[in-house]
């Protein structure tokens, strides 16, 4: 028992790490390289590429890939269901469409969008999508068969999205383009002081969930028996994981496999599903992931930039396929 | 009389708010197990699962000591009554003894961090299901009798007074099965538990139940104690067994009698003629039996198996009229079978059958009794 404690801080500290050096890493590299004096002195003025262009950018990636992850890892209690997360469940992409209407409307009107609007057009998308899943999901009992649902809300999603995309002005189309791609360059600090502020609330809120949510990993029948109020519980878990999910596609656009591999693989590091563990194991690992995956994106092909669903999927993507191998004929779905 | 733990009123179970089964009314006492049977699809799951809250109730409401569930709190209700389901589990990367310990969940804080006391309390519960060496073995991977006790541990470590459990038994091998409900028992005694619960094995049913409840269709058929409810005649007819028989005393089912006129007759008695009476049942063959007082071991078995039944009655020789009866049966027959060696006053008028078969040379003997058949 008692090392069981002291191997969870031991793989908290080692994740904080990772996530810290990485960070460090990010802020050095790129197509103008930089010491770390340049750095120091750019900080202090608040001025120069690293302040105002490489800062919020690398400060968004930890956020929203922290954010990402956790979502996926409810999504997966939820559905108690190992390859559920915003991506395949089609929740990014309900997200994205909204927020392409809503980028589309406010653009050909000439109004500059507020982030906190991107934000809510995305949650409101979110909460759509995920209507459908949970529709979905009373009919079909079986894992395997709700993400083939949630793959199909996510094309159709996609679908309209091109379809919006198409009939816009020609000044927007680059804008929404990138952005539907999905990429966390472009970054303001005022961007990342919202996301902070939003993840933050929602990060705290989870956690202390963490009880209920471990009691949830026994099914509903078991959790219900040990107190916990389920009807709450099931709206508090879907409007947290719906509003960390809208965050970063309003942000940064839709990012695949991020919530499905870093859970999993944090699990996997600690040994445990415990969410009292697994939560800030996952917005570290999140964190540290899509460090990871964005200092790819910018210097693999730089100067130019690659779309970090590309990098997130190569990594993430050979996580899911094994997550499904694994579990023999999809079993476990309902129970 | 002991407190009661457990109470309905006009209860009214069943799923979409269309009732199935009405006008339930239940009394579960402390140190009692009351068990439900009934055919499948009864409803023996809908109405544990409505006693839960896992299901809304159509109708009339449920008492958990004294006070109507519908308004007492998740909290309240958990530290008083706890479950053993048929859901299967497969959490993620539990030991037993997470699973053990999710029992704790009502007396642990905010975060649901176990104390040094919940701790303790979750080896104890452990310990008293025989299963504390599993403590730190992956849930997922032990057997489905290792894990019904784990999951047994986990409700007791909830501290109940009432304990309901959904088909506990089902999937277990009998050794399994008997430590299980040899376990609930001792908890019943020492813990002063109410267990409510429903089963399929009807001969365990019988032996562990202070009180029987038969679910039939959209009623409780019957309720008492299991001296009453278990007669051969009642639990076939709940069941709607047309094809066979329950028989109470020994609580075992019996295939159906093959019909027609007798080909053999079997001279039986004190268990010996059980295993040819099966054996010709099993091939299809009609066949007679006797003489058999009423209180021998082979006459239940003879009632539910043979063409015709030659009985005399119990504690009695066999008399001249039955005697007379197997010898014209004995007639028609082709061929006589004596599993039987031990006589004695009582059956004399056996060996005098068993001599007058061999006259007529229609007596099969021998080590190669079996192989005859």
């Amino acid at each position: 028992m008692r090392d069981d404690r002291l191997r969870y801080a031991a793989g908290l500290v080692l994740l904080t790490a990772l996530a810290l050096g990485l960070l460090l890493w990010n802020v050095g590299a790129g197509s103008v390289d930089i010491t770390l004096a340049e750095i120091a002195g750019s900080i202090r003025e608040m001025s120069g590429i690293i302040w105002t262009i490489r800062l919020p950018r690398v400060a968004a990636a930890a956020i929203l890939g922290g954010a990402l992850s956790v979502s996926g890892f409810l999504l997966q209690t939820f559905f108690a269901n190992p390859i559920a997360g915003p991506f395949v469940l089609g929740i990014s992409s309900g997200a994205k469409l909204t927020v392409a209407l809503v980028m589309v409307t406010f653009l050909s009107r000439g109004v500059v969008i507020s982030s906190m609007s991107m934000v809510a057009g995305a949650f409101v998308g979110s909460m759509i999508s995920m209507g459908f899943v949970l529709l979905m999901s009373r009919r079909v009992r079986n894992m395997s068969m709700l993400v083939v649902c949630g793959i199909m809300i996510g094309n159709i999603c996609s679908a309209i999205t091109d379809f919006v995309v198409t009939f816009a002005d020609d000044s927007n189309i680059v804008n929404l383009h990138n952005w539907s791609l999905g990429s966390f360059s472009g970054t303001s600090w005022d961007d990342v002081g919202l996301m902070a502020w939003i993840v933050g609330i929602a990060l705290l809120l989870s956690f202390l969930l963490s009880k209920p949510i471990g009691a949830y990993q026994m099914g509903e029948v078991y959790a219900q028996n040990m107190g916990v109020n389920i009807k709450r519980f099931r709206v508090e878990l879907i409007l947290l994981s719906s509003l960390l999910s809208a965050t970063v596609t309003a942000f940064a656009g839709p990012i695949s496999f991020v919530g499905i591999a870093v859970p999993h693989l944090v699990k996997g590091l600690f040994r445990t599903a415990k969410p009292i563990v697994i939560i800030p194991g996952c917005f570290l690992g999140g964190a540290a992931f899509c460090l990871f995956c964005d200092l790819i994106a910018r210097t693999a092909f730089a100067p130019r930039d690659m779309s970090i669903s590309s990098v997130t999927a190569v990594f993430g993507a050979p996580v899911v396929l094994y997550l499904m191998a694994s579990r023999r004929g999809g079993r476990g779905g309902s129970a | 009389m002991s407190e009661i733990r457990l109470h309905t009123e006009n209860l009214s179970v069943g799923y979409n708010k269309k009732t199935l089964i009405g006008g339930i009314e239940l009394t579960l006492r402390q140190g009692q197990i009351m068990t439900l049977i009934g055919p499948n699809g009864a409803g023996k799951s809908t109405i544990l699962k409505s006693l839960i809250r896992q299901l809304p109730l159509t109708g009339g409401a449920v008492y958990l000591d004294g006070k109507d569930m519908a308004a007492l709190g998740e909290r309240d209700v958990a530290r008083r009554l706890s479950v053993l389901m048929t859901a299967r589990l497969h959490p993620e990367l539990m030991t037993c003894f997470d699973v053990a310990a999710t029992g704790r969940y009502p007396y642990t804080g905010r975060l649901g961090v176990l104390s040094q006391e919940d701790r303790r309390k979750t080896m104890e519960s452990l310990e008293l299901v025989h299963a504390a060496n599993l403590a730190d073995r992956d849930f997922t991977r032990i057997s489905d009798g290792q894990r019904q006790r784990v999951l047994l541990a986990r409700a007791l470590n909830q501290e109940p007074e009432v304990l309901v459990l959904d088909e506990p038994t089902s999937f277990l091998d009998i050794r399994h099965k008997l430590e299980l409900l040899a376990i609930l028992k001792d908890m019943v005694r020492s813990r002063d538990l109410a267990v409510v619960m429903s089963l399929h094995e009807l001969d365990l049913a019988q032996k562990i139940s202070d009180w029987v409840v038969c679910v039939q269709g959209d009623s409780i058929a019957r309720q008492g104690p299991p001296e009453e409810i278990f007669t051969s005649q009642y639990i076939t007819a709940l069941y709607g067994a047309a094809r066979g028989s329950y028989n109470a005393l020994y609580g075992s089912l019996e295939l159906e009698a093959v019909r027609g006129g007798p080909q053999v007759f079997v001279i039986g008695g004190g268990g010996a003629g059980i295993p040819v009476y099966r054996r010709f049942q099993r091939q299809g063959v009609p066949f007679a039996a006797g003489v058999l007082g009423e209180n021998d071991l082979d006459y239940p078995v003879a009632l539910a198996l043979a063409a015709e039944t030659v009985a005399e009655k119990p504690f009695r020789p066999i008399g001249e009229e039955a005697f007379r009866r197997a010898a014209a049966l004995m007639e028609r027959c082709r061929r006589v079978l004596c599993p039987l060696e031990e006589f004695g006053e009582m059956n004399e008028k056996n060996l005098q059958l068993r001599e007058l078969a061999r006259q007529a040379g229609k007596l099969e003997e021998g080590a190669d009794l079996y192989a005859a058949i």
